[in-house]
């Protein structure tokens, strides 16, 4: 549950954001983020809630962190591969 | 797809760099002289730790255990009982997934659904306000567990304007005070601490800093990825070795002394810290989220007429089972201490705590496997 999941911020409706996770789009509420998000920036999800912007730089190593979290493992069994999934499921599905 | 470049930006798992790290950890210990024992709080921290075999490139003298780390694992049984009495009066109850399997006194959230009961799993607490929202005849009660980062996601969704027939049963916990009680304890003395990264993304690092006086001993911040996790535990050796208690911050790309100010402002807005019985551990002060006064109306033990506190006889279920949840969470035992670890006690049929969660302790171990047993493998 502490894996909180970065993804890229690629549309802003009030306090709901559009994010990309790896491919997917999800919606996350910006209500508790530490400052102000723009579109373009990357943000931590924790439980469907964005809890941190990350500076880019920074975004990069972590994605590619969880890519290979995600992608390398072929065990069904891996848990903090599961919980990265649960993460990213945080966010609803945007229609 | 990984990018073709991609081993070079994982710099946070590079072998070397490990290597290194437990070289300069042994040659600090060594400086130290003695024994040392860490632990960290967190069920993320256990599951790189069991993944990546770190317990196999620390020094011998040097014992990382986990503490209290694991929300589903510290919710009590009579709190799981509470919301198997809502979902029996036919209220639509929303949790988080690990939830569902956890005992109460004798059944689980999972019996109640195979019986009937109306259980969702979600992700977020927006999907149970949504539910809320579709459904305005029926009671939708969020049964929120989670330490104070996952609270505060709740706090927002609170501060919104959830629909009337929207309720919270809140067995949210505080991290901060658990550790207080595994530092009081007389059984073990902890030299150091490993706090968790995300929590303190939320509270700052400058919270532990009282603590780490008041204790004497020194906390680091700490990262997921395995290097994070030796650096921290070189830096708490070297705060041990100097004999300085402070707090260090070993994950200086997402924590900051204050922390997230809004998301603090939102978790003390609706939830107040009082004392409550965690599993395992017994009594901790201030160490569950309640409803503030103001929040009142959204409180599922005051709508619903719930016991704010539930009783029941006083370590019954452990003696029964000879499970040794409880000591392994304080830190006094391990998994493979366990009679029941791996024999009776499995993933698919836990009798445990630790072994219904994700991030506990013995779900942990029996997928990734302990410290290997050297006599075993000749």
């Amino acid at each position: 549950m502490c894996l909180g999941v970065p993804g890229k911020v690629v549309a802003i409706d009030g306090l709901s954001a559009t994010v990309d996770f790896f491919g997917v789009k999800r919606e996350l509420r910006l209500d508790i983020v530490d400052e102000p998000v723009l579109v373009g920036d990357y943000v931590l999800n924790h439980v469907g809630f964005a809890i941190r912007r990350i500076p880019p730089g920074e975004a990069e190593e972590t994605l590619a962190l969880f890519d290979e979290l995600l992608h390398g493992t072929r065990s069904p069994d891996d848990l903090m591969a599961a919980d990265v999934r649960g993460e990213i499921a945080a966010g609803r599905e945007k229609d | 797809m990984p990018a073709p470049d991609q081993s070079r930006e994982l710099k946070f798992r590079d072998p070397a760099r490990a290597r290194a790290l437990a070289e300069a950890l042994r040659r600090t210990l060594d400086a130290v002289g003695r024994e040392l024992t860490v632990m960290h709080v967190c069920g993320s921290h256990e599951q790189a730790i069991a993944r990546f075999g770190l317990r196999t490139l620390i020094p011998q003298g040097l014992r990382l255990l986990m503490g209290p780390g694991c929300p589903v694992c510290v919710t009590d049984a009579p709190e799981v009982d509470l919301a198997l009495s809502l979902a029996r009066e036919g209220v639509h109850l929303c949790t988080y997934g690990d939830m569902l399997r956890l005992p109460g006194t004798s059944r689980s959230l999972s019996d109640a659904k195979a019986e009937g009961a109306r259980v969702e799993v979600v992700y977020s607490v927006s999907q149970a306000l949504e539910l809320a929202e579709r459904r305005p005849d029926e009671d939708v009660c969020f049964f929120a567990s989670g330490f104070e980062t996952t609270a505060v996601a709740t706090a927002a969704a609170a501060l919104g304007t959830p629909p009337k027939n929207f309720s919270v049963l809140s067995v949210h916990k505080y991290v901060p005070a658990a550790m207080e009680v595994v530092a009081a304890a007389r059984e073990r003395r902890i030299d150091g601490y490993l706090a968790a990264g995300h929590a303190a993304i939320i509270t700052g690092f400058a919270l532990f800093e009282p603590f780490a006086k008041r204790t004497k001993s020194p906390v680091a911040v700490a990262g997921f990825e395995p290097l994070d996790i030796l650096a921290a535990l070189l830096k708490v050796t070297e705060l041990v070795r100097d004999q300085r208690p402070e707090v260090a911050n070993v994950y200086p790309r997402c924590v900051t002394r204050e922390g997230n100010g809004p998301a603090q402002r939102a978790l003390w807005q609706v939830f107040l810290a009082r004392g409550g019985r965690w599993r395992g551990l017994g009594e901790v002060p201030g160490g569950n989220l309640e409803l503030t006064p103001a929040f009142a109306h959204l409180d599922a033990r005051r709508r619903f007429g719930l016991p704010t506190s539930a009783g029941r006889e006083e370590g019954r279920e452990a003696e029964a089972t000879g499970c040794l949840c409880g000591p392994i969470m304080l830190g006094l035992a391990s998994p493979s201490d366990c009679p029941l670890f791996g024999k009776t006690c499995l993933p698919e049929s836990p009798v445990g705590a630790c072994m219904v969660s994700s991030e506990g302790q013995c779900r942990i171990w029996h997928t990734y496997g302990g410290p290997p047993d050297l006599r075993e493998v000749g």
